[in-house]
C-alpha cells in the first residue's frame, strides 16, 4: 500500500515535469510525435529506475560509507552518464529492435535533469533501498505519462492557426502550463 | 575573430540562452517564484559556466574527443560543488529556497552547450567573454521572470510590498502552472519585439561581421 501511494505521489500528484519542472528539455524537445514521445519516456522510466537503484547503493556504501558526502554531484554524474552509456551497449547487442526505437534517445538522456533529481531528492529523503526504486518508476511513469499528454495535444496543435510570436516554443510552454493546471487538481490525493 | 564586446552581447538578446535557444528550462522554471532567486540562480550559474568554460578551453587538446563528454561533466560538477557549499555557507536563506536547483546546474544544459560549441573551440579570453555574456544573459532572463512572478504572484518586488493589503495576489503566478505560463507569454513578447526590430538589428550587425 505505502508503494502504492508513493508511485501515485510521483507520479501524479507531484509530477516531475509539471510540478519540479525536471526533464522539461526532453519534454519541450521530443513531443511532437506520440510515437515518439513514448519511446522517449519508456527509455527515461527504465534508465530512472536503474540509476535509483544503483545510486542509493553507492551512497550508502560508498558516499557515506567512506564519509565522502561532498563528492555526492560528481559520482552522481559520472554513475549516470556512464550507466547511460553502458545501457545503451547492453541494448544495441541483445535488442536490436528495441536499440532502433530507444537509441537516438539514449544519449539525451545523460543530460537529463530528472535523471539527477531522482538521486538527488532520494538522498535528500533517505528513502530506503524498495523506496528508492518505486521512487525511480513512479518518477519514470509520471515523466511518461506528461509527454504522452503533450505529444497528443501538439499533434492537434500542427493545423491550428497559431500567432506567429506564439509558434515553436512560447505555444507549447503555455499548452504545458494548462496540463499542469489540470494537474493541480490531483494536489492534497497524497500528502508528501 | 569577431571582436570582444560581440562576443559579450550576443549571449543578451541576439543568442539568449532562455528566450532564443530555450536551453536550461528547467532552473528558469523552478525557482523564478521571485527576483532574489532568479538573481541567485543566476549568479551560480554563471560562476560554473564562466569557471568550467576557462578550464575547458585551457584543457580542450588534453582531453580525447571519445571522452570529453564525461569528462567535462566531472569538471561542471566541480564547480557546482564549489558554489553549493558557498551558498550553504554564506547565503543559507537562499541555498534553502533554490533546494535541489543548486545541483541541477550540473545537467543545465546552457553549461555544456557553450563547452561543446565555444570553449573547445576558442581560446581562454573569448571563452571565458563568451561564458560571462551567456551568464549575463542567463541571469536577466530569470531575473525577468521572477520579477513578472512576484508582482503578480505575491505583490512584490525584491520583498518590498508593492500594492499594499488590499492587492489580491494571482497565486497561480507562483505555483508551477505559472512558471509554464509566464515563460510562454514573455517568450512570444521577445519573438515579437525581435521580429518588429529585425530590420534595425540586420543593420547593425553588418560592420562587426565584415
Amino acid at each position: 500500500m505505502q508503494f502504492i501511494v508513493l508511485i501515485i505521489s510521483a507520479a501524479v500528484v507531484n509530477n516531475f515535469v509539471l510540478t519540479y519542472f525536471v526533464g522539461v528539455c526532453p519534454f519541450i524537445g521530443v513531443s511532437k510525435k506520440i510515437d515518439s514521445a513514448l519511446s522517449m519516456g519508456i527509455a527515461v522510466t527504465f534508465v530512472m529506475t536503474i540509476t535509483a537503484t544503483v545510486t542509493w547503493l553507492i551512497n550508502r556504501y560508498i558516499l557515506i560509507g567512506l564519509g565522502l558526502p561532498f563528492l555526492e554531484y560528481v559520482s552522481y554524474i559520472v554513475v549516470i552518464a556512464s550507466l547511460v552509456q553502458f545501457v545503451e551497449m547492453f541494448i544495441k547487442k541483445t535488442s536490436p529492435a528495441l536499440y532502433r526505437t530507444l537509441g537516438i534517445f539514449l544519449p539525451l538522456i545523460t543530460t537529463n535533469c530528472a535523471i539527477l533529481f531522482v538521486a538527488l531528492l532520494l538522498t535528500m529523503r533517505e528513502y530506503g533501498f524498495l523506496e528508492s526504486i518505486v521512487f525511480g518508476i513512479g518518477g519514470g511513469l509520471g515523466f511518461t505519462l506528461a509527454i504522452v499528454i503533450m505529444a497528443g495535444i501538439r499533434e492537434q496543435l500542427e493545423v491550428a492557426d497559431i500567432p506567429k510570436p506564439f509558434q515553436g516554443a512560447a505555444i507549447t510552454l503555455i499548452v504545458a502550463g494548462i496540463i499542469a493546471l489540470s494537474f493541480m487538481a490531483f494536489a492534497g490525493m497524497v500528502s508528501a | 575573430m569577431k571582436s570582444m564586446s560581440y562576443e559579450f552581447t550576443k549571449g543578451l538578446v541576439k543568442n539568449n540562452p532562455v528566450f532564443v535557444q530555450v536551453l536550461g528550462m528547467c532552473p528558469t522554471l523552478a525557482v523564478t517564484t521571485s527576483v532574489v532567486n532568479g538573481l541567485g540562480m543566476g549568479m551560480a550559474t554563471s560562476f560554473v559556466l564562466v569557471s568550467a568554460a576557462l578550464i575547458a578551453s585551457i584543457m580542450k587538446s588534453l582531453v580525447p574527443g571519445e571522452v570529453r563528454i564525461p569528462v567535462y561533466a566531472v569538471i561542471i560538477a566541480t564547480f557546482v560543488t564549489i558554489a553549493d557549499l558557498v551558498l550553504r555557507a554564506f547565503f543559507p536563506p537562499l541555498s534553502v529556497s533554490l533546494g535541489p536547483y543548486v545541483p541541477l546546474i550540473v545537467v543545465n544544459c546552457i553549461i555544456m552547450g557553450r563547452i561543446e560549441a565555444f570553449a573547445t573551440r576558442n581560446g581562454p579570453l573569448p571563452s571565458v567573454v563568451d561564458a560571462l555574456g551567456m551568464g549575463a544573459g542567463f541571469t536577466l532572463s530569470l531575473m525577468v521572470l521572477g520579477a513578472v512572478r512576484e508582482i503578480f504572484g505575491n505583490g512584490s518586488i525584491f520583498g518590498f510590498d508593492l500594492f499594499g493589503p488590499s492587492f489580491n495576489p494571482v497565486l497561480v503566478m507562483i505555483m508551477p502552472a505559472g512558471a509554464f505560463l509566464t515563460l510562454g507569454v514573455l517568450m512570444a513578447i521577445f519573438n515579437a519585439v525581435k521580429e518588429s526590430s529585425k530590420t534595425v538589428l540586420i543593420s547593425a550587425e553588418k560592420p562587426v561581421e565584415a
